[in-house]
């Protein structure tokens, strides 16, 4: 049969094992709609921003492992995706774009809502296509969606003009495989390589494991355990690596750097054997380069040999598939207990105490987050936008499933958490679903409140309420002489008010003993619920290593003295 | 990273004949400040497959990151840093010089000196063309400018890595000189210089 370039789309995204597309139609992308409301399988989710659309396309993504769909229209429609984009590209999320673009013969003049939207994203982007022929379509989806999933994974955005969408019918031919002669992902390692890394694994007194965001996209968590158990490693997992191994296990030592633990980082500091696993030496995460490490080889595995040797020079590069690496790497390891060195990370979590909330008459937001992962078990799935309440999701909840903590974390998106967590609970309905914003990027993204509302997506929404920018507040009393200028939040809406604007359960918390009981309504509640938490105003992210500096200047929770050892 | 450890570096480029492809290309360039010095794109062997010469000024460590982000584009094939290389480096020049009945035998001398020759003959003019490596046609150029350039068009480098003396013919361009092969990464320590230090965002 036939078909239109719209209709040859919603073919190619069933083909691709497509269920769910974020999206919200314009002019020129009006045939793909047309086409698509013949297809109940795919299922659209209309957003109220496009920025929502490529978020949530990116929060199912992380929460199910599988390809994100968005789609938005020519021009405004499309840039709007950028933001959105970045943060996928940034974080390796694969998830794939369609846009509609004026007709072949507009572009160019200016028409309409006319945009160089393939120009725009070439650097966020982790490739792109114009498509300028209707044959051309079902090709470009295939090697979309296999380039967004495999290798270093990454957005890919496809723009397909409205004559093209709309024009002359041809028939369906799904391709067998893709033509993409320049882009091989690396599978297994060479066995040289690996054994460089074992050698020096084996020799190695103090070593670490920096686990990241690539053994949860390689799903390569039961190996990580592996590796960690056999020669008794303690594991530090980077922002976006949370998850690859429950905050229970006991060589868990948490997050480093900026606002991680100040034992992970101490650990690092003093560690001969850093051993790297799809994370990428971030300037959060090392800070001063000169200083990190500076006893340390490294043992860096990744998929993408860009990263080799870009911030942090790697001993023993590892180029593979992480999973296939670590299977390869696990039978040369030879098992061990580094007693010494498990006792003196012992004893730095004792001196270091980095999860210490101290008693306070106003409601504290460690307060909060440390009872959702109290009253979720540690089970559900926490969504962050960027900042302090991003750091408290970090630090005080037990996560202890992978890919149950969905931040954004490279692009540092305000915002991201209200859309993504719409897309991870569409893809996990079974899971419960936490988005925790601030009130400042609440306000970034909240008009999707509404996508909630009318698809019946059941998210809790918790804002850690401190009427401010709660991190730029923080970086202004630490190194800009107290002076917070633009970042009151002075004219903030009520935000049980607004939650019943959209017809949903609004709750004010103001103190801690309301805590408990307001999350265990909001779970109770069928449906989104939003829950105003009002937190104390001018509290700190403790640890602290300021940008550009190193473990030696962090700064810690002045009470949390005297402590002792401490587990989340 | 200072521009006083800049070098030139030659970089050779496999790429699928696409559009967009030399946007790609270049952004990865214009993303860290560097200036394209020359840049030359024609047919390869291979159909469907271009080849791009190009000569990028910067450090080491820049230089060589970018060129792994190349490699790492999805419309291109295979890239070969042949900076270190033995190689065919040839440019090809047009020059329209200022000429008048009286000095046009001392510029065809010239011309004729560096085994270059003479393209367009006009009233006032002559279209010189003259191939071979950047210094020859620097020194052609000083050469005619007394008597007044009035036009230059330059194509940029084009090079290719020398075949073995004595050996099989070199079948591919840089063969021995590929820094990254197929999967990206030889099996050595990581070769470069360790990144500098730079203020904290």
């Amino acid at each position: 049969m036939e078909m239109t370039g719209a209709e040859i789309i919603c073919e190619s995204l069933l083909r691709e094992g497509v269920d769910t597309i974020f999206g919200l139609p314009g002019g020129a992308v009006l045939p793909f709609y047309g086409a698509l409301s013949g297809y109940p399988k795919l299922r659209h989710i209309l957003v109220r921003h496009e920025q929502a659309a490529a978020m949530a396309a990116d929060g199912y993504a992380r929460a199910t492992g599988k390809v994100g769909v968005c789609s938005a229209t020519s021009g405004p429609g499309a840039t709007n995706l950028v933001t959105g984009l970045m943060a996928a590209q940034m974080d390796s999320i694969p998830i794939v774009c369609i846009t509609g673009q004026v007709p072949r013969a507009a572009i160019g003049r200016d028409a309409f809502q006319e945009t160089d939207i393939t120009g725009i994203t070439l650097p966020v982007t982790k490739h792109n296509y114009l498509v300028m022929d209707v044959r051309d379509i079902a090709p470009a989806i295939k090697e979309a969606f296999y380039i967004a999933r495999t290798g270093r994974p990454g957005p890919v955005l496809i723009d397909v003009p409205k004559d093209v969408l709309a024009g002359e019918k041809i028939e369906f031919q799904w391709p067998d495989e893709v033509d993409l002669p320049g882009y091989v992902p690396p599978g297994d390692p060479d066995p040289r390589q690996v054994r460089t890394a074992a050698d020096l694994i084996n020799r190695a007194e103090r070593p670490v494991i920096l686990a990241g965001h690539g053994v949860l996209i390689s799903r390569a968590w039961d190996e990580l355990r592996d590796l960690a158990e056999k020669a008794q490693i303690p594991v530090i997992t980077t922002l976006l690596g949370i998850g690859a191994m429950s905050t229970e296990h006991v060589l868990n030592l948490g997050m480093p750097g900026m606002h991680g633990m100040a034992y992970a980082s101490l650990a690092i500091d003093r560690s001969d054997l850093v051993i790297c696993l799809g994370a990428r030496f971030d300037d959060r995460v090392t800070g001063r380069l000169s200083d990190f490490a500076p006893g340390a080889k490294i043992v860096h595995v990744d998929v993408d040999p860009t990263e080799f040797n870009k911030n942090v020079v790697a001993d023993a590069p590892v180029l593979g598939d992480l999973k296939a690496s670590l299977r390869a790497l696990i039978p040369m390891v030879e098992s061990n207990v580094h007693l010494d060195w498990i006792k003196e990370t012992d004893t730095l979590r004792a001196e270091h105490p980095s999860l210490f909330i101290r008693k306070s008459p106003e409601l504290l937001p460690q307060q909060v987050m440390k009872q959702i992962s109290d009253e979720t078990n540690g089970e559900a799935i926490i969504v962050t936008g960027v900042g302090q309440h991003q750091m408290w999701a970090a630090q005080h909840y037990g996560y202890k499933e992978p890919n149950s903590l969905i931040t954004s974390g490279g692009s540092g998106a305000m915002g991201y958490e209200v859309p993504a967590a719409l897309g991870a609970k569409v893809g996990r309905p079974e899971k419960t679903v936490w988005s925790i914003a601030g009130d400042g990027g609440f306000q970034m993204t909240l008009c999707d409140l509404a996508t909630a509302v009318e698809n019946k997506i059941d998210v809790k929404y918790a804002i850690l309420n401190n009427g401010s920018l709660g991190m730029v507040r923080q970086w202004q009393d630490f190194f800009y002489d107290k002076d917070f200028f633009a970042t009151i939040y002075s004219g903030n809406p009520d935000f049980v008010k607004l939650a019943e604007a959209y017809g949903i359960r609004g709750i004010r918390v103001t103190r801690e003993e309301e805590v408990a009981g307001a999350i265990q309504e909001a779970m109770e509640t069928p449906g989104p619920v939003v829950v105003d938490f009002v937190v104390k105003e001018d509290e700190f992210v403790y640890p602290m290593i300021p940008a550009g500096e190193s473990v030696h200047e962090m700064l810690e929770e002045p009470e949390a003295e005297g402590v002792g050892f401490e587990r989340i | 990273m200072s521009a006083s450890n800049a070098e030139q570096h030659t970089i050779i480029a496999l790429v699928q004949d696409r559009p967009g492809v030399l946007t790609r290309v270049a952004g990865l360039f214009r993303r860290r400040g560097f200036n394209i010095a020359s840049l030359a794109v024609g047919a390869s062997e291979r159909k469907g497959l271009s080849r791009l010469t190009f000569v990028v000024t910067g450090d080491q460590y820049t230089v060589e990151q970018a060129t792994r982000h190349l490699e790492k584009l999805i419309d291109v094939v295979k890239v070969s840093n042949i900076s270190e290389e033995d190689v065919v480096a040839r440019e090809l020049a047009l020059i329209k010089v200022r000429a008048t009945p009286s000095n046009r035998s001392e510029i065809l001398e010239m011309v004729n000196l560096f085994r270059a020759k003479v393209v367009d003959v006009g009233a006032r003019s002559l279209v010189v063309e003259t191939t071979g490596e950047e210094d020859k046609v620097d020194a052609l150029y000083d050469l005619l400018q007394p008597f007044g350039i009035l036009e230059l068009m330059r194509t940029g480098r084009v090079a290719m890595v020398r075949g073995k003396s004595g050996g099989r013919v070199s079948d591919d361009v840089g063969a021995d000189a590929v820094i990254m092969g197929r999967n990206g990464f030889s099996a050595e320590r990581a070769v470069g210089s360790a990144p500098g230090h730079y203020e904290g965002v």
